[in-house]
């Protein structure tokens, strides 16, 4: 079991490997498809990035509503391939760790292995025992998306695998 | 009780708690692979469905969903022709019990008010998808899946040739799972509809998903069929997580119906391991 603290240090990400577990605490950016569209849209209008992606990890997921004195509701992991076409701008921008659930397209694995970044694979479905590991939650942009908005979260043990390492080694069969 | 109250508190459990059958597939894929200690692929799939059981608790005790997607609400009618609660008022009970659950069990708003432009979310979940079936006698039955749609989005139908027998569909079903792949949040349960025309393949296969995992098909052929898939499915190494595991789906379930001389119409529906159903049975209350 690997204890990684985020954003993560070099060569904590050159050390993993496919199927290693992890367990993350620190700072993760939440972001699904329409955020991913947004910020294609201002990277190719050359404009500023709500946050910088240098160096950070973001989470595909949208939660559910949080019930009073819960930070955050049910938080799994969605699917990562809706991501795909938009991933390889951000990983060339510096985005380093990318967590959500399900395969990657050839495209994003050349991007990990050309940007050397990580993907982790959180585990599906389980959006209690993610909300268990959330110790905060603080807006960032796009509150018009609702449950998709762009939001950073503090996290505790946040526990996932390996899925794809920074030399291209994946968990998934071709 | 009035009935939209008893399917507002059957669809809040709904979102937290798994039905038994289900619940006996997922430790039937645990015992499964815990055969294999040396094998990485088993292992990382035991750490999936580990999480899944420690989650199934997490919900439970905090009562929160056991996936932030709640789904959509598609709601399957059994209406007696002689049922004296009309059409209109089983309706009425339907839309409230939903908009009451989720509000009530913190379901997350996933619902667009329509699919290319806007895509404005409703903010309740509604409308629901109902399907009206009548059958015989004074008796009203409704059965809901909640269905997420990292699942949903890998459905699909296929035309196949009516000369193709069983191992067209066999083959079909195992390239659809194949092509899903680790994306909707395996072990899958897989509901098979063929037979009738395109879309009511579609229907039949999501009838087919509500079916008790734990009882074989009636009709000897296709519960023989049912395995046969079963087993070609579980060739297929996704396993949990997409990880590699033996057991990629928990459960195969067919529906067929009459079709035409020229077709064999298939339709599957991938479920996720959070196969999350119920049945609620009218007992005489007011709407």
């Amino acid at each position: 079991m690997h204890e990684l603290r985020l954003p993560l240090d070099e060569c904590d990400l050159l050390s993993l490997r496919a199927f290693d577990q992890v367990l993350l605490s620190g700072v993760l950016y939440v972001g699904r498809d329409q955020v991913h569209s947004r910020l294609s849209e201002l990277i190719s209008n050359h404009q500023m990035l709500p946050f910088d992606v240098k160096g950070q990890a973001i989470y595909y997921m949208g939660p559910s509503p949080a019930p009073e004195g819960f930070p955050i509701g049910s938080c799994g992991p969605t699917t990562s391939a809706r991501m795909d076409p938009f991933t390889p701008q951000l990983l060339d921008l510096g985005l380093k760790v990318m967590v959500g659930k399900g395969p990657r397209s050839k495209a994003v694995v050349e991007a990990i292995v050309k940007n050397r970044a990580v993907y982790i694979q959180a585990y599906g479905g389980c959006g209690a025992l993610y909300a268990s590991k959330v110790k905060s939650v603080t807006p960032v942009a796009f509150a018009d998306l609702g449950p998709e908005a762009l939001i950073k979260l503090e996290v505790v043990d946040f526990p996932g695998i390996v899925a794809i390492d920074s030399l291209g080694m994946s968990v998934f069969s071709s | 009780m009035r009935f939209s109250e008893k399917i507002s508190e059957s669809l809040k459990k709904a979102a937290i708690r798994l039905p038994d059958d289900v619940l006996s597939c997922i430790y039937q894929a645990k015992e499964t692979e815990e055969l294999y200690p040396q094998d990485i692929h088993s292992q990382a799939s035991l750490s999936v469905l580990n999480a899944i059981l420690e989650n199934l608790e997490l919900a439970s005790s905090l009562s929160l969903p056991m996936c932030q997607d709640t789904g959509m609400f598609d709601v399957f009618v059994d209406l007696g022709r002689d049922c004296p609660l009309l059409p209109k008022q089983v309706e009425l009970s339907i839309n409230e019990g939903c908009l009451n659950a989720v509000q009530e069990a913190f379901y997350r708003r996933s619902v667009v008010d329509e699919p290319v432009f806007s895509r404005k979310n409703t903010q309740n979940n509604l409308p629901p998808i109902i399907w009206w079936n009548l059958v015989e006698g004074d008796s009203l039955s409704i059965k809901v899946l909640l269905k997420g749609f990292g699942s949903e989005n890998c459905s699909s139908v296929r035309m196949l040739n009516p000369t193709g027998g069983e191992q067209a569909v066999i083959d079909a079903v195992a390239e659809i799972v194949s092509l899903a792949g680790g994306k909707p949040c395996p072990p899958i349960f897989v509901g098979v509809g063929l037979g009738g025309t395109m879309e009511r393949a579609a229907y039949l296969s999501k009838r087919a998903l509500l079916r008790d995992a734990s009882l074989d098909h009636g009709d000897v052929r296709y519960a023989k069929l049912e395995k046969s898939i079963l087993e070609r499915l579980q060739s297929l190494g996704i396993g949990s997580g997409g990880f590699g595991g033996r057991v990629t789906a928990l459960h195969v379930a067919i529906e067929s119906e009459p079709t035409h001389i020229a077709g064999m119409p298939l339709a599957v529906s991938i479920n996720c391991w959070a196969d999350r159903k119920v049945e609620i049975v009218w007992e005489g209350e007011d709407a």
